[in-house]
């Protein structure tokens, strides 16, 4: 076969996989946007997809018969249409695993099919060897395509659960999970109560925006559920007021509190970050540790009930967290203790890499601000930044002198802003690869990320080094025209509510 | 001057001996403009000593901007409102030539400045104190940033700034911290969190009016607690309801206008919240609001202050009006305008206990009778304004009460009103009459405004829109007695002929006429007007088919001062139209439907006319105007207004009161 056949074959099948992504333009840029994404995958976010992603799937790995491509698309397109159809009219009020081995059949057919797409490459590769460079280009962003939309599938079929799974999230081990894709796939089996109408939601609308959404919600969610729990170290048992002497307080030493590695192997040494993870290390020390008894959680009850309830303290003198203060306050569990120590008596070493400003202590706690870092939008003149403006506000009617400064303006004009998706954007979340529906975030990410550089350079003026008022000089508006739409507007507010949707507030 | 020379000390000047001093003093008792324009043209020392005292300076152009700003140092009020254009660099010359003495600007009507000019003016005219933006819809946040550096402003408009929100809005909070009035009507990008900023730093505030912007309670709370606050307008806040109102814990004690008119979700109850502390308000306003009935006027009852109450458009009730005058009884102005519900019985308890009334609106209350009439009339004796349009219920015996017993009036509003001569001769006894409207009275004739003209003489203003019946002999009268007058309207006054106009041509002070409709009239009697009413600015000629190029010119020779006017339907051809470019005021024009009017005379006239501002033109014309021309008059800040309208032949005004009461 020769390249450019193939390369109808790619358009076709970028054709159809945009059936799935509606809102995927049909250029290649957001599928190179993808590929350096990939190659930038050293964030740990991406590297905990990565290996999700393969332990996923590993029984997919199966050598099978190669399909011609073409003659798999349409199946795979009606298939999809079908079960986009099948959704709505099946609206049962509780969960249905059904629709979720729906969704997760057709995913099982995409990653076959991709397989068998990789398989046909690797054997087309060793028989045209002349045009390899271009060729092999296309087959990459073939493949990240295909990746793209079978990780899209999955957010949606996982992030459809979500909003219904979160009161049920309390436990750190399952907010770890959600942050994973590989977990939110597991969640199907893990919240076994959670509503089928957000699915429906899903395959319904437009899909790659819907999935693109939740993925975002999930995110946020997992970010929140973490803050509050951040929170929790330090706060929430204040209220608990156990008396002294109900509950037994432990102190671990400094070395202790910031060493790696909490779990060590009695056999060999070798330190351990989790239990399960020193249980499985274990194995190899004989078949005595291979029973499932040994394997197993050690269960909750037998230990808590025969002990004492634990109280940890820290070991820092004078701290209200000491057991020598006076209004000594105890701190729930070891991960509260470490987190304590290092954000209240160590040094914040690591930096984020956006802004270069905020440091922390916990890498957590970077992560979480990592996330929201360019995207406070809300800033005062004296260079603290709000996520919300009410903050902002408050912070200007609180200070004299500071005044909300105003970002970067407006791209004059409107289609500007349309044109705005970057390539150098995309890697910062993993969400925003998604190609299709994450413009408009792009935009907004630029739009108010003054410090980021690269984001202003994609954007036609130059504002890197110019003062505010320096700026372009937006066009006019046709005040005559205007005046007679605003007053039609002044009278069409509902007369009965008090919110309006302010279109100013992009909240 | 030849008499001057022929004074043995030819280089001596009298003027001279006049310090600067009382030459102000002087000037500053003429009032008319155009008297000042004479003292300056005397000589070369009065002409310099005018230069120096004019304070105020209302340009129409922008053009010659840098011109009088080298002839007028000291002017410390610039009015721009005029100027259809207004660029950044007219706005760095006034910044280079006025400096610091500068104090007041108004910019609510140019366009085409932006935040660049705007910042320039406000960091070189330090002393600035006001500033007027209004519908300047392209300003954004970075304009109000700029606004922000000017640390003296007390006085801001903002009306219809939609495009500043709570970003910009909190600039100005911080920078302008001696604000004494903000105006943000219409600036829907403004929420609770600009307008609370606002209240929380500029704690001078004394009036603010915060018309339909999208606010809720939250803001509200903090704008009452500012302690000078005077003057609050909340018109149109949807946002704000009787469970926030409700909530509130003090009331602004200091407050003496409340304006709510169209918040639909306020009743009496999230009024007696929001009044129970504002004990000297002195004014309010509910228009198009609740119903006015008693629980309404129990919340009154604490305003014992309460001077003017304003409940247009409310549905009322006859025990509601009862209990406002049982508890408001220093009313002094009551307006009840589109009220619906207004009884005979309710007005006439409620005027017969508020006996200091001055002003009453009672237009469109159209089931009172002779009954409420008598009551007002009876009671309220020092009524100086009485506006009672289309009370059609009200018999003829009525208005002579009028006359006999409220002879104070000054304003008097009795349109579409079954008035007749009897009435009229009555009326004419109140001799402080300044401005009486009698449009659409078909039953009154020559015989009572001949009364009207020979006791009136104040008259500022009348209007005879559709009085079918009167003829020039009125007119003759008027003319003759209300030599003041300034605005006349004899619209659809079939019967009026150039004798008229001829007469009223001696009222040296009329800058209004409106004669639309009148076929009788022609070019000889406009002639007449253009060279008696040097002061005419408006005109309105609108279907006087007899008007044709030879009324232009006279026009345009004489009418320097003419700003307005309506050529419709008249016979003015091109040469006519290319003719009124002589007048250099004139901003807008109306021409739909002549005849002879041809694509390339249009062109020509409106290029020629530079000040331009608004022109109707019928929709025709569109195609047929090159489209350089349109764009470069639209640059010059001119706005076309595209018409399609049939031509009407008017209709006979017997078959139009026909037409009226089939409509009713």
């Amino acid at each position: 076969m020769d390249p450019e056949d193939k390369i109808c074959e790619e358009d076709t099948w970028i054709k159809s996989s945009s059936s799935h992504e509606s809102c995927e333009p049909p250029n290649n840029q957001p599928l190179t946007s993808f590929d350096s994404l990939e190659q930038k995958m050293d964030g740990s976010s991406f590297l905990d997809y990565g290996t999700t992603f393969d332990e996923q799937f590993p029984g997919f790995n199966q050598p099978s018969v190669a399909h011609k491509i073409n003659d798999k698309n349409p199946i795979l397109g009606k298939h999809y249409n079908q079960m986009s159809e099948a959704q709505p009219s099946n609206k049962v009020e509780d969960w249905d695993p059904r629709a979720i081995l729906n969704n997760l059949s057709f995913l099982e057919k995409k990653i076959h099919q991709l397989r068998d797409m990789v398989h046909l490459i690797v054997g087309r590769r060793e028989q045209v060897m002349g045009q390899r460079d271009q060729l092999l280009v296309h087959q990459q962003q073939l493949i990240t395509a295909n990746l793209t939309s079978i990780i899209v599938q999955l957010i949606s079929t996982a992030g459809s659960l979500l909003p219904s799974v979160n009161p049920t999230v309390s436990s750190s081990s399952a907010i770890g999970s959600l942050g994973h894709f590989g977990g939110v796939t597991n969640s199907s089996g893990f919240f076994p109560n959670s509503g089928i109408p957000n699915i429906n939601n899903v395959n319904k609308v437009d899909l790659s925006n819907q999935t693109d959404l939740t993925g975002y919600c999930g995110a946020e969610q997992n970010c929140s559920v973490e803050d509050h729990e951040l929170k929790s170290d330090d706060d929430a048992d204040e209220g608990e007021n156990l008396p002294p002497g109900s509950y037994e307080i432990l102190q671990l030493e400094k070395e202790e509190i910031l060493a790696p590695h909490t779990h060590f192997c009695t056999i060999c040494g070798k330190g351990f970050k989790r239990d399960a993870n020193l249980r499985m290390h274990m194995r190899g020390h004989g078949d005595k540790y291979k029973t499932p008894a040994a394997l197993a959680k050690p269960s909750k009850e037998s230990t808590s009930e025969s002990m004492l309830i634990k109280r940890y303290s820290c070991p820092y003198v004078g701290c209200k967290r000491n057991k020598d203060h006076k209004k000594f306050q105890p701190l729930k569990t070891i991960l509260c203790v470490k987190n304590h120590y290092k954000r209240t008596h160590c040094d914040k070493t690591y930096i984020c890499s956006r802004c270069n400003a905020k440091k922390f202590s916990v890498l957590a706690d970077l992560k979480t601000h990592e996330k929201h870092c360019g995207r406070d939008k809300w800033l005062c003149s004296c260079g603290t930044t709000f996520s919300r403006k009410d903050k902002l506000f408050g912070h200007i009617s609180l200070f004299q002198g500071h005044t909300p400064a105003i970002p970067v303006d407006e791209p004059s004009d409107p289609g500007q802003s349309s044109e705005a998706p970057k390539v150098g954007q995309m890697d910062i979340d993993f969400k925003s690869s998604a190609p299709s529906g994450s413009a408009f975030q792009n935009a907004m990410d630029t739009k108010f990320s003054g410090d980021d550089s690269t984001s202003i350079s994609q954007l036609n003026f130059d504002t890197s080094d110019s003062g505010f008022n320096e700026f372009p000089r937006p066009p006019f508006e046709d005040a005559g025209s205007s005046f007679s739409f605003l007053l039609s507007d002044a009278y069409g507010y509902p007369p009965k509510n008090g919110r309006y949707s302010n279109s100013n507030d992009l909240e | 001057m030849k008499k001057q020379k022929s004074i043995p000390e030819p280089n001596f000047n009298r003027f001279d001996l006049l310090s600067d001093e009382i030459v102000f003093l002087i000037l500053d008792s003429l009032d008319d403009p155009l008297d000042k324009k004479s003292v300056s043209l005397v000589c070369k020392s009065l002409y310099a000593i005018e230069s120096r005292h004019r304070k105020i300076l209302k340009p129409l152009r922008s053009e010659h901007m840098k011109k009088n700003l080298i002839r007028y140092p000291f002017i410390s009020h610039l009015d721009l409102s005029l100027c259809p254009v207004i660029t950044d660099s007219s706005l760095g010359v006034i910044s280079g030539y006025c400096k610091e003495t500068l104090r007041s600007i108004n910019l609510s009507r140019p366009r085409f400045f932006s935040h660049v000019g705007l910042s320039n003016l406000l960091v070189n005219c330090r002393n600035l104190v006001e500033i007027d933006l209004s519908n300047a819809t392209n300003l954004k946040d970075l304009a109000a940033a700029s606004i922000a550096e000017a640390k003296n402003l007390e006085k801001l408009w903002l009306v219809r700034c939609k495009s500043i929100t709570d970003i910009g809005l909190g600039c100005i909070a911080v920078g302008c911290r001696k604000l004494k009035l903000l105006s943000l009507k219409w600036c829907f990008g403004v929420g609770d969190l600009g307008v609370g900023l606002i209240a929380v730093k500029c704690k001078e505030i004394r009036s603010l009016d915060l018309s339909y912007l999208p606010i809720t309670n939250k803001c509200l709370f903090q704008v009452l607690e500012l302690q000078h606050l005077e003057d609050l307008i909340l018109e149109g806040c949807f946002g704000i309801d009787d469970d926030s109102l409700t909530a509130l814990k003090q009331g602004c004690t200091s407050l003496e206008t409340l304006d709510m008119s169209r918040c639909q979700n306020v009743s009496h109850i999230g009024l007696s919240s929001l009044t129970s502390a504002a004990g000297c308000l002195r004014q309010l306003s509910l228009s198009y609001g609740s119903q006015v009935d008693l629980a309404l006027a129990d919340s009154l009852q604490k305003l014992s202050m309460l001077q003017f109450i304003k409940l247009d458009g409310c549905q009322v009730t006859s025990s509601g009006l009862k209990a406002i005058g049982i508890c408001c009884v220093s009313l002094t102005e009551l307006s009840l305008s589109k009220c619906s519900g207004v009884t005979d019985e309710g007005l006439s308890s409620l005027v017969t206990k508020c006996v200091d009334l001055r002003k009453l609106d009672v237009t469109c209350c159209r089931t009172i009778t002779y009954a409420s009439v008598a009551h007002i009339t009876n009671s309220c004796t020092s009524l100086t304004s009485l506006r009672m349009e289309s009370c059609t219920m009200v018999s003829a015996e009525a208005f002579i009460l009028i006359g006999q017993r409220c002879q104070f009036l000054e304003e008097l509003d009795l349109t579409e009103n079954n008035i007749d001569d009897e009435g009229l001769k009555s009326i004419s006894r109140c001799s402080q009459l300044a401005s009486l409207k009698l449009g659409i009275c078909p039953n009154i004739t020559d015989k009572g405004l001949i009364h009207i003209g020979n006791c009136c003489s104040k008259l500022i203003e009348l209007d005879l829109y559709r009085s079918a019946e009167i003829t020039d002999s009125s007119i003759l009268a008027i003319a003759r007695g209300c030599t003041l007058i300034e605005t006349i309207n004899i619209a659809y006054c079939k019967n009026i002929t150039d004798r008229s106009l001829v007469s009223l041509s001696k009222c040296s002070k009329l800058n209004t006429l409106e004669s639309r409709g009148c076929p009788l009239i022609t070019s000889f009697g406009l002639a007449a007007i253009a060279m008696g009413c040097k002061q005419l600015t408006k005109l309105d000629i609108k279907k006087c088919q007899n008007i044709d190029d030879t009324g232009m010119v006279p026009l345009a020779y004489f009418s320097q001062n003419l700003r307005q006017i309506n050529l419709s339907y008249t016979s003015v051809t091109d040469v006519g139209l290319l003719s009124l470019a002589n007048i250099r005021c004139l901003q807008s024009m109306t021409v739909l439907h002549l005849e002879c009017l041809t694509p390339s005379g249009l062109a020509a006239a409106l290029l020629a006319c530079g000040g331009l501002t608004k022109v109707k033109l019928p929709l025709s014309f569109k195609s047929l105007l090159p489209p350089p021309i349109t764009e470069h008059l639209e640059y010059r800040g001119c706005v076309f207004q595209w018409r399609d309208k049939a031509f009407q032949t008017d209709y006979d005004p017997k078959s139009w009161k026909l037409q009226l009461t089939e409509e009713e």
